[in-house]
């Protein structure tokens, strides 16, 4: 620890205000999403906790029927808006965090695999990766997303949606993960402890995992991080579109798709409050993850 | 440089035909033709029958080409809902997808090299500073929330422009229209800037890097040193050198417009291919998916094909040094 508060990276880190100020709303964030349960006022998720009259409350004014107030305001359904985004907080960020994780082992892994062993393993790797990045991937996502739905049968397509919408969302993000570790895998391989491992005569599996695979793993934290924001915004503009989590497991897209509809009867706040918090996030992991690539590998800049 | 062009469309027409595998494995398997034409009562002998008829027990090569076959001819079976053939559903909206998607790119592109030339020669104003921090946050906005926020400031408060649809068209025999109608160019407003926003913002980045890198150059110096005027500096010496990466990502970017449209065209409900397409995957319309799939393949590799072409037409350097590489 001492070590880390000493290091470079923190020095940087000291003296850049834009890198605190978006780590610290990142992380003040995903804690009031952890512990969503405490602070949140009430669970919107629990039916029995709702009451219809409390719907269209204005924030911080009192209900015209039953004399609630609520910080951010209710929805149409009556749900308190603010325990409402906390829980949708929730499910966007483990919809993003699992979608990266799924991209990440899949991309580093193909990558290390057509690095190494080149060939024509190599080639149909790269060659499926290429075809796949002339789409975009929220396109590509949208797509596995309708497959899926074709291939589960229709009653579980209801509680699968979110395994449905990681498994998309991480798919359509595999090839920047690839891209980047087979390149740094193929000028590894070159290197002298790569021929000494294979010298005393360790597995080509031994050597992938154990001697390149740490050496390869620096720039994946940086692409790591903006994938992340990518697929928060994902997960938003599919729910968004109608094709992500059940409404009754709101996420921030979702929410935003409800404060859209009552947009035009004057309840700005359902669609305000959910857009900022997905604004903030989205953009201080952006911020952050340009800070790292710069302090991390300056020659990405 | 044939050898070139010779390679490029051979490679062109691969990709094509492994997009064409993927939409037909979906087309096939994904769905199940026989089922969704028969519905529940058909007996054991009629979904045979129709398994025959539909040519479902050749060998998987022969249906591949049998599938390829049918599509170049614009086959591409009935959608599952409404049974229309699929090839007319997507020839009705096709109009309104193109003409939404040229407008925001031309807005694009018109606006993000007008942009970046100004906050290039313009460097450290005040108007400068204030387009290039905005355009920090117009890169994290989401396709969707630019859309909502247009149609609450312009439709809601303002209530200037609509917030939804195509406005009036006026039908051109085989073409609806809806540049020539007022409620048609005024609908059209919203879609187009949330639809170009994001790749304006890029053209703007990319316009203003390469432009201070070009105006650093020794012939820009020359030219100043000659006493040319700031105008003929900027537009006669500066501009042509940076077309190049301009019209390459500007013509990629073409690709995910295409693309970016089924959100806009949700926002806004403008009845496009985009909204057909998301509409098919909400109701599993598998044929609609496919068909689309194919469509959206062709467009992203003619346009790539053609922005490959198109630096050997633009840069003779490039050109001559290809031409080495043969000899």
């Amino acid at each position: 620890m001492e070590r880390f508060f000493r290091s470079d990276f923190f020095y940087h880190f000291r003296h850049a205000p834009v890198a605190i100020v978006s780590f610290v709303t990142i992380i003040l964030i995903i804690l009031a999403a952890i512990f969503a349960n405490f602070i949140a006022p009430t669970n919107p998720f629990d039916p029995a906790s709702l009451n219809l009259m409390n719907g269209f409350t204005p924030p911080l004014e009192a209900n015209e029927f039953t004399g609630e107030r609520f910080l951010l305001g209710t929805d149409d359904q009556g749900r308190d808006l603010f325990s409402t985004i906390l829980y949708g907080l929730r499910i966007s960020l483990f919809v993003g965090l699992m979608a990266v994780l799924l991209a990440m082992v899949m991309g580093v892994l193909l990558g290390l695999i057509a690095g190494f062993l080149g060939g024509w393993i190599d080639s149909v790797i790269m060659r499926f990766a290429d075809i796949q990045m002339t789409f975009p991937s929220i396109l590509v996502a949208m797509l596995i997303y309708g497959v899926a739905r074709g291939i589960l049968p229709p009653e579980v397509r209801y509680e699968m949606s979110i395994v449905v919408l990681i498994i998309s969302i991480g798919l359509s993000e595999w090839v920047p993960f690839a891209r980047t570790v087979r390149g740094s895998t193929l000028v590894e391989k070159e290197k002298e402890y790569v021929t000494a491992a294979k010298m005393i005569g360790l597995t080509r599996q031994q050597i992938m995992l154990r001697h390149i695979l740490p050496n390869v793993l620096s720039p994946v934290l940086v692409i790591a991080t903006i994938t992340f924001a990518l697929a928060i915004i994902a997960e938003a503009t599919l729910s968004f579109l109608g094709v992500g989590v059940p409404s009754t497991k709101p996420s921030l897209g979702t929410l935003i798709r409800i404060g859209q509809d009552f947009l035009f009867s004057g309840e700005w706040w359902i669609l305000l409050f959910p857009a900022v918090t997905l604004l903030a996030l989205a953009l201080s992991i952006n911020l952050f993850g340009d800070w790292l690539r710069d302090i991390l590998n300056p020659k990405l800049k | 440089m044939t050898f070139i062009i010779l390679n490029r469309l051979f490679q062109a027409v691969l990709v094509l035909l492994f997009v064409a595998l993927i939409s037909f494995l979906i087309f096939r398997f994904v769905g199940n033709p026989v089922e969704n034409l028969m519905g529940q009562e058909a007996t054991l002998a009629q979904r045979a029958a129709l398994e025959e008829a539909l040519g479902l027990n050749d060998p998987i090569h022969i249906q591949y080409f049998d599938f390829l076959w049918k599509a170049v001819r614009f086959d591409f079976g009935n959608s599952y809902r409404g049974a229309l053939p699929v090839a007319e559903l997507i020839a009705s909206r096709l109009p309104a997808t193109l003409e939404l998607a040229l407008t925001s790119a031309l807005f694009a592109v018109i606006f993000g090299v007008f942009m970046g030339i100004y906050t290039a020669i313009n460097r450290g104003s005040v108007i400068t500073n204030f387009i290039l921090s905005s355009s920090l946050i117009g890169v994290s906005l989401p396709t969707f929330l630019i859309g909502i926020l247009l149609i609450w400031l312009f439709s809601v408060e303002l209530n200037w422009l609509p917030s939804f649809g195509r406005g009036e068209v006026v039908d051109l025999g085989w073409w609806k229209t809806g540049f020539l109608s007022e409620s048609g160019l005024k609908s059209l407003v919203l879609p187009a800037i949330t639809l170009g926003l994001y790749q304006m913002t890029l053209i703007m980045r990319l316009t203003r890097s390469e432009m201070l890198e070009v105006l650093r150059q020794d012939y820009i110096r020359l030219a100043r040193a000659l006493g040319l005027t700031n105008k003929a500096v900027y537009f006669f010496h500066a501009l042509p050198n940076i077309l190049i990466p301009v019209i390459t990502i500007g013509g990629l970017q073409l690709g995910s417009v295409i693309a970016f449209a089924i959100i806009t065209e949700t926002v806004f409900q403008w009845p496009g291919v985009g909204l057909l397409f998301i509409n098919a995957v909400y109701f599993v319309d598998i044929p609609v998916m496919s068909a689309y799939l194919l469509l959206v393949g062709f467009a992203f590799v003619l346009i790539n094909l053609i922005v490959d072409l198109s630096y050997f037409f633009i840069d003779p350097r490039l050109r001559d040094s290809e031409l080495k590489d043969e000899a």
